[in-house]
């Protein structure tokens, strides 16, 4: 294995490992940690790749990923937090024990899921495809086994993140432009959930059982 | 020149956010509207002579100049009742000037956010587009600031958020596919479709099922539809309107779109497999929510998903003759389900409750709300003369002709308890008797009523949109 190899795989472990942290880890604050430590290790793999390619837009994307994923997202979140009463995931749905099993299962998923992807890509890219997809599945079941508003954002992002790395991996990001793009309409989003966050805080809801009002 | 589509919801937005909100500003947004139901028709009639326009990120086809028309005439019908709705919630207090100001804005934005996924020739732009959507309308969603519109504009976002996700995925997927099939614009929609043959299968495979999930979910199909019930019962009459009546077809679109390219690299048993197992799915939720439904918007947002789901079976059959139904569908229901909304918006309004066991005699109370909620209802249903009957119709006759009999089985048989259910609901608010009637504004009936009228045109006379929808067809069949 090359440098090169050897680096990219430890940045996309980092991410995949960042989404195990979170499902680890309950005060929110290291949660939101480990997403912008996930943030940095995606720059880091699109800096790799930009590197290796020679492709100075990608280093271009690589730099919006660090300040989009690894600073503005984690610090709009950070305040979220220390405006939260008893920052900790109260008793999550799935213990942790249990969570991390799944973990490991949602890894082996990815794996298996991940094969045509593997087959066509090829090389030490490819190879870490599974890697994105399970962080994706990882971030799944952390918006459906934690209970605080909050954790459902971090797993949307976890997805996203996983995504991400799968993108980047792949075919070195998608075209600027969607990246652009894409970025911008996250960083939108994370804008207006923490709006409704505050609000659903200033309505005095504090976890997600108490979103039961609407149904059939 | 696609770029002046964007032109009259900017600047109607823009004038919303900086100057004070007046019932000028909302007359300004119904003014845009129009607008972009003219543009749309200019299109459509320059696409019919000369073919399509725009080459790069944004196209107008045949089906995009339809799409641009069905969003303007939708989009004409909420703005119009925008300017009561707001005006009355400014008059009553139950809304300031600010979230007023704020509403007209992201109406606007919404629309164009809608006529860019339409336009974008390119996977990247849509996905942008249909994302641009969900971020807009979340507020919308939310507008009463009650904790139930907070509810469901929470669920609103989470779950539309992960099912663009996961059709970020697939444009990803695809993308890839793309990339390796030495395709020179691996996001182009024309060159995907073109070279579709060139894509690995089992590649495709799997960013279709991604998209047709992620993208599903806006469109209100299993598995992710659970937010439609909750954002559409929730959310300010007119934005239902635009929503139920505009945003899911939109999201519908995408997905007739996507079918050419997968249909092109894996033939067409796989997409049909898909599609029919997600539309006969999301028939059968529908079908089972709407029985026991006890509120008007939550029963005609579970009608809704009936729709899709019917227009999802027909584009899994595909073919010329299933997709003008489905077109012609998505403009008979756009309007019928835009009045419908926008006539519960009245009844809340003015009974202050859409609970379908209180609302008892609305025919003799309301004599104009409840005619207009009896013909849309019968509209609706694919009564004759209206335009969902011939579309209906036109889809059962294209199950058949493919030979899958037993698909046009259970869409008739599902169509068959849902009109039993909604029309037993019809009867508990219509019928009763009621000391009083009280009359309401020609403001009210009038563009509802001039709706209606449409639907039952293109039921009747096919013209002007025969010829469009059958070129519509073609592109995505």
């Amino acid at each position: 294995m090359t440098t090169f190899a050897n680096a990219l795989a430890s940045a996309a472990v980092v991410v995949t490992v960042g989404a195990v942290v979170v499902l680890w880890r309950h005060r929110l604050r290291s949660i939101v940690l480990a997403l912008a430590v996930q943030g940095v290790a995606l720059a880091v793999t699109a800096a790799l790749l930009a590197g290796h390619e020679h492709d100075r837009v990608l280093f271009a994307v690589a730099l919006l990923v660090l300040a989009v994923k690894a600073v503005v997202i984690p610090g709009l979140l950070v305040r979220v937090v220390a405006a939260t009463p008893g920052a900790r995931e109260s008793d999550p749905l799935v213990n942790v024990p249990a969570s991390l099993v799944v973990a490991g299962l949602l890894t082996l998923a990815a794996f298996i899921a991940a094969r045509p992807i593997v087959a066509l890509v090829g090389g030490p890219t490819g190879r870490l495809v599974p890697l994105g997809l399970a962080t994706v599945l990882i971030g799944f079941f952390v918006m459906v086994a934690r209970r605080r508003a909050l954790s459902q954002v971090v797993g949307l992002l976890l997805v996203d993140n996983g995504i991400a790395l799968v993108a980047f991996l792949v075919t070195s990001g998608v075209p600027v432009i969607v990246e652009l793009g894409s970025s911008l309409d996250v960083l939108f989003g994370v804008v207006v959930l923490r709006v409704l966050l505050a609000r659903l805080t200033a309505a005095g809801f504090s976890d997600l059982d108490q979103l039961r009002s609407l149904h059939d | 020149m696609i770029y002046w589509l964007f032109l009259a919801p900017v600047v109607a937005g823009l004038v919303a956010v900086a100057t004070p909100w007046r019932p000028a500003v909302a007359w300004l947004g119904a003014t845009s509207s129009a607008v972009v139901l003219v543009l749309g028709v200019a299109f459509a009639v320059r696409v019919e002579s000369s073919g399509p326009v725009g080459t790069g990120v944004l196209r107008v086809d045949a089906l995009a100049a339809f799409m641009v028309i069905v969003i303007g005439a939708v989009s004409l019908l909420a703005t119009v009742r925008s300017v009561s709705y707001l005006t009355d919630e400014v008059a009553n207090g139950h809304s300031t000037l600010r979230h007023a100001a704020l509403y007209s804005t992201l109406v606007q934005g919404f629309i164009a956010a809608m006529l860019l996924a339409v336009v974008a020739n390119n996977l990247g732009v849509l996905w942008v587009a249909i994302e641009a959507t969900t971020v807009v309308t979340t507020f919308l969603v939310g507008h009463h600031r009650t904790k139930s519109a907070l509810e469901a504009s929470w669920k609103y976002i989470i779950i539309c958020s992960v099912g663009i996700a996961v059709a970020f995925l697939g444009t990803v997927v695809l993308y890839l596919a793309g990339v390796h099939a030495g395709i020179a614009n691996p996001l182009d929609f024309t060159a995907l479709a073109a070279h579709a043959s060139m894509l690995n299968a089992p590649v495709v495979r799997l960013a279709f099922t991604l998209l047709v999930l992620g993208y599903g979910t806006k469109a209100g199909l299993v598995p992710l539809f659970s937010w439609l019930p909750d954002a559409h019962g929730q959310a300010p009459a007119p934005v239902s309107a635009l929503m139920s009546g505009v945003l899911l077809s939109v999201a519908l679109s995408a997905i007739l779109r996507l079918r050419v390219i997968a249909v092109g690299a894996l033939g067409v048993t796989f997409p049909r497999v898909l599609l029919l197992t997600i539309g006969i799915a999301t028939l059968l939720v529908a079908a089972s929510l709407l029985l026991a439904q006890r509120d008007l918007k939550r029963l005609l947002a579970y009608s809704t998903m009936e729709h899709m789901g019917m227009m999802t079976v027909a584009a899994g059959v595909g073919g010329p003759l299933a997709l003008s139904g489905v077109l012609l569908h998505i403009m008979g229901h756009g309007l019928v389900k835009g009045v419908l909304f926008l006539d519960a918006g009245e009844v809340l309004a003015l009974d202050g409750t859409t609970r379908i066991d209180a609302l008892r005699g609305l025919l003799s109370r309301r004599p104009a709300v409840g005619a207009i909620l009896a013909l849309g209802l019968a509209g609706l249903l694919g009564l004759p003369p209206f335009s969902i009957f011939v579309s209906e119709l036109t889809m059962l006759r294209a199950e058949a002709g493919a030979g899958l009999w037993w698909v046009a089985a259970i869409v008739l048989v599902v169509l068959a308890v849902i009109l039993a259910a909604i029309l037993a609901h019809a009867r508990t608010v219509l019928f009763g008797p009621s000391k009083t009637a009280t009359a309401s504004p020609v403001s009210f009936s009038a563009p509802l009523g001039v709706a209606l009228g449409v639907a039952v045109w293109f039921g009747i006379v096919a013209w002007p949109l025969a010829h469009l929808i059958s070129l519509a067809a073609k592109v995505v069949a």
